[in-house]
């Protein structure tokens, strides 16, 4: 056992930096938030549990990002995952926990047995497993056992960062925890997969071969679109926002397949710059997902309920958390001036560059890529659109969301924070780039002292040769110069009448009610019908009569078909379930025929070995 | 001089803006044998909803106040980004062909919230077909953006600008952009600006709660997102621009072949639009999808070198 003596030894390099930056960026809000979002929620009991739990939480996130023992790493994973696993089941008088709870662990078990298969295998050829000798062992290894470990990790940490078809367990399991938790979960757990990849699969792996890069650009590609498809079909909020999850960790994943193809391409400026894509998006999604999260918790807090249909009209009773979640929604639509623009921009840009140095087939690819990451942002902005649309304005839809009321100071402030800090990143953008260069140079083991991808503090210019550059601070000012123009044109200019208030148009009805109100499922219908092939939707319509020849009313629902669950996963259960029946059989319960057992295998060993 | 330019250069064309869309309708009319409306309609409307009363919906929130600002304010900003006939004047080192297409859906995503925000079901059925239909075009923009920026070796709209060749990747492009321009200006076959029919209308009905100025602002924003589309793609299907030490002649030259685009693409849209018939919603996806073909032919065609 002499490989463990040095193994509670820490790294702290620029990769386990970065991602303590992003852990303490939302965790810290977060705690802050659960001061408020917990009061009342819970008994006081549950609530010292609560802060146990999120503080070994955190913690295990801390641990996993900076040990340097891949052996210490799998403990740490495990224990994130077990930690989590209890904050996920954390109301468990509610059955859908205990549900959400059990997919989530199967998927993660999934996830670390195949991380730890790849880290054995790693260990044949290192005999050690510090990081540093694991990354002189995979020197020696050949490779076919790399591709074999990449396919290992590669799905291993996908499992837990939630790519589809893996995706299964995050809309169950994110919205379930309470909403402080489930913005660490959403906004920085998942990342911490990210971490993995970045750290086995490119630091200590290696990139070998080019497909790997290509088939990560190719299942983050399928990871956007399904993810933000599915978010456009779902009408409780936080499964929403967790369906974004999937489809951000696509956007990540876009970037740093990129750079993996770009590595291989020999085009290690265009590497770097691919992966400083990938880590900027991630360190947005941490805080715009963190946000949004904890508005959705406040939504929830205030009115008790996660379904959008019943809510609407909060902007009026809840003016803060309302422009909080603006803020996100512009965010993560990509839309300027925000982080969420900066990023997507910086990644088709790296498709661009990609593009231009690259053969036809790389062209057509890219191009590809850069599409599916456009059609990303416009489903995305759909999305928020009916989100923040049906559930902030217009009419409320219900009691509880007429008399809610804004939430308590430590929730407005973690929100207020984490606003701000949105805000900063979009306005901000080359001066993190400098740091991220730092972190992507250490990653791919390339000199980065002479590339900044930037013309000077405000400006990005990923080849400054080519002047394709974005100015995003000018950019936020022009914009905000021309709208504030736009108003005092509007409010100084003589010659404009008064305003009156008065009913919106209603054909002469004359009694406009919330009923009225377009809903969620009616702003998605479109995309329902386009996508009908992928969606599958369909309808039941029930009769209620009071006698044959009187319906009293029309019972109508609609719904789309899982595919994923339905034809993958519920094939696999139904298989196990089945395994485990025969299995029963030779289960007897009967002491002899264990003890027979054990001789048996006894003497099968024996046997094997003598042989 | 730069700054009196540019100043002036935008302030020119918000005033040429309106021009284009009463110069189409015009052509519209005349091709069904109408007479139509005078050719400035467009600025007698302006100047009319600029000074009435305005009613605001009881149900509104800021977000419907603010909305109007943010459209025009973006339209402004992504027009200072576009080069038109000379290059040198344009801020295209704020922010490139993929930014523009980034602030233009800025402004789109709050008509679709102010839409929402009225709790009318016409403004809902409005924001959501339009923010269905735009997220399906928005591919084939970027596709068609890839493929003329790869003809440059640059997103930078100057750079574009100034390519001197027609490539016929360029061209494909410049096809794939005018489909997106049909359907982010809102003219048949996808939407028909004209009518006020319930079932037809897709951005009318976003903005059907919209009036006096507030209304004045977003169609002066609608006019101005159609001068960026048709002088983007004139500048990708002629990218003659002259540089900056000029003469009047060569100022006259090309903003004479400059306009002389503008109105050819103008009477191309009015033929489309006067000779085929709006579609369904759902026709619409085909449309989609087929300048999604077009865009990823042009992307197909500048990697084989065309």
């Amino acid at each position: 056992m002499g490989y463990f003596n040095a193994s509670m030894s820490f790294s702290f390099d620029y990769l386990s930096l970065f991602f303590l930056a992003v852990i303490a960026v939302v965790s810290v809000p977060s705690a802050v938030y659960s001061v408020g979002y917990l009061k009342g929620e819970y008994p006081r009991a549950k609530i010292i549990f609560a802060w146990f739990l999120l503080v070994m939480f955190i913690l295990a996130m801390v641990l996993v990002v900076t040990v340097s023992n891949a052996f210490v790493f799998l403990i740490v994973w495990e224990t994130m995952s077990l930690v989590s696993y209890f904050l996920v089941t954390f109301d468990n008088e509610q059955e859908k926990s205990l549900r959400a709870g059990i997919i989530y662990i199967v998927m993660t078990h999934v996830g670390t047995a195949l991380i730890t298969a790849a880290i054995l295998t790693m260990f044949q050829y290192s005999h050690s497993f510090d990081f540093a000798a694991l990354k002189s062992g995979c020197q020696i290894m050949p490779e076919n056992t790399k591709n074999f470990v990449f396919i290992l990790l590669f799905f291993g940490f996908g499992a837990k960062a939630g790519v589809v078809p893996l995706h299964i367990w995050l809309p169950y399991a994110h919205p379930q925890a309470p909403s402080h938790v489930s913005g660490i979960m959403s906004g920085v757990m998942i990342k911490i997969a990210i971490y993995g990849i970045l750290r086995f699969v490119i630091c200590i792996l290696g990139v070998t071969a080019m497909w790997w890069g290509n088939m990560i650009l190719i299942i983050a590609s399928i990871s956007c679109v399904v993810g933000v498809m599915y978010a456009l079909m779902e009408h409780d909020i936080k499964k929403l926002l967790a369906y974004h999850s999937v489809e951000n960790i696509g956007i990540i994943l876009l970037g740093i397949g990129a750079g993996m193809v770009f590595l291989k391409m020999d085009l290690p400026v265009l590497a770097v710059f691919a992966f400083c894509a990938g880590l900027y998006h991630l360190i947005n999604h941490a805080i715009f997902k963190g946000l949004l999260f904890l508005c959705a918790g406040s939504v929830y807090k205030a009115t008790g309920t996660r379904d959008i249909e019943k809510l609407g009209g909060l902007i009026k009773v809840m003016p803060r958390t309302a422009l909080f979640f603006l803020i996100g929604s512009i965010a993560i639509s990509g839309l300027p001036p925000l982080n969420g623009f900066v990023s997507e921009w910086l990644t088709l840009q790296a498709f661009f560059l990609g593009a231009l140095a690259g053969t036809a087939g790389t062209k057509i690819f890219m191009g590809l890529c850069a599409a599916v990451l456009a059609l990303t942002g416009g489903l995305a902005a759909a999305c928020f659109a009916k989100a923040f649309g049906v559930t902030f304005l217009a009419m409320p839809r219900s009691a509880r969301a007429a008399n809610a009321k804004e939430v308590s100071l430590s929730m407005k402030s973690a929100m207020f924070f984490l606003s701000l800090l949105t805000v900063i990143f979009g306005l901000f953008p080359a001066v993190i780039m400098k740091i991220l260069v730092k972190v992507s140079g250490e990653i791919t083991g390339i000199d980065t002292a002479a590339m900044s991808f930037s013309l000077n503090n405000f400006s990005l210019a990923p080849q400054p040769a080519n002047r394709a550059c974005l100015s995003n601070p000018l950019l936020a000012l022009i914009l905000i110069f021309f709208c504030g123009l736009a108003a005092a044109v509007y409010y100084l200019l003589p010659g404009r009448r008064n305003t009156v208030k008065n009913r919106t148009w209603d054909c002469g009805y004359y009694k406009l009610d919330s009923r009225n109100e377009y809903t969620a499922t009616a702003f998605s219908k479109p995309f329902r019908a386009a996508f009908s092939f992928f969606f599958l939707p369909y309808r039941k319509t029930e009769k209620i009569r009071e006698s044959f020849y009187h319906v009293k009313y029309f019972k109508y629902e609609t719904f789309t078909t899982p595919i994923f669950k339905q034809y993958i996963y519920d094939p696999i259960v139904n298989a196990i379930f089945m395994a485990a029946g025969y299995m029963r059989r030779i289960q007897r319960g009967s002491i002899h025929l264990y003890i027979a057992y054990i001789f048996i295998t006894l003497l099968g060993l024996i046997i094997f070995y003598r042989g | 001089m730069k700054t009196i330019v540019v100043i002036g250069q935008t302030l020119l064309v918000i005033l040429l803006a309106p021009l284009i869309g009463g110069f189409i309708r015009k052509i519209k009319n005349n091709l069904r044998m109408r007479k139509g409306a005078p050719v400035l309609q467009p600025y007698y409307n302006l100047s009319k909803l600029f000074i009435k009363q305005e009613v605001v919906s009881d149900n509104s929130s800021w977000i419907f106040k603010i909305t109007p600002f943010i459209v025009l304010g973006a339209a402004v900003t992504a027009l200072l980004l576009v080069p038109f006939f000379h290059t040198g004047f344009s801020l295209s080192n704020i922010g490139d062909f993929f930014a523009l297409i980034f602030i233009l859906s800025l402004g789109r995503f709050f008509l679709a919230l102010a839409g929402l925000d009225t709790a009318s079901s016409f403004g809902g059925m409005g924001s959501s077909r339009e923010m269905f239909l735009s997220s399906l075009v928005e591919p084939t923009a970027i596709l068609a953006v890839m493929a003329v920026s790869l003809n440059a070796g640059s997103t930078n709209l100057e750079m574009i600008a100034n390519v001197g060749a027609i490539p016929v990747s360029s061209l494909l492009a410049a096809l794939a952009l005018f489909l997106v321009t049909i359907v982010e200006t809102g003219r048949i076959p996808i939407d028909n600006q004209e009518t006020h029919l319930e079932l037809t209308m897709i951005h009318e009905a976003m903005v059907l709660e919209y009036s006096g100025r507030s209304l004045a602002m977003i169609e002066l924003a609608a006019y101005i997102k159609q001068a960026i589309f048709f002088s983007l793609i004139a500048g990708i299907i002629l990218p003659f621009s002259i540089v900056y030490p000029f003469s009047y002649a060569q100022v006259l030259a090309g903003f004479a072949l400059f306009g002389g685009e503008i109105v050819a693409i103008a009477v191309i849209t009015a033929v489309t639009e006067v000779s085929i018939a709006k579609m369904r919603l759902f026709r619409a996806v085909d449309f989609l999808a087929f300048s999604f073909a077009l865009g990823i032919m042009a992307v197909v065609a500048q990697s084989i070198r065309l």
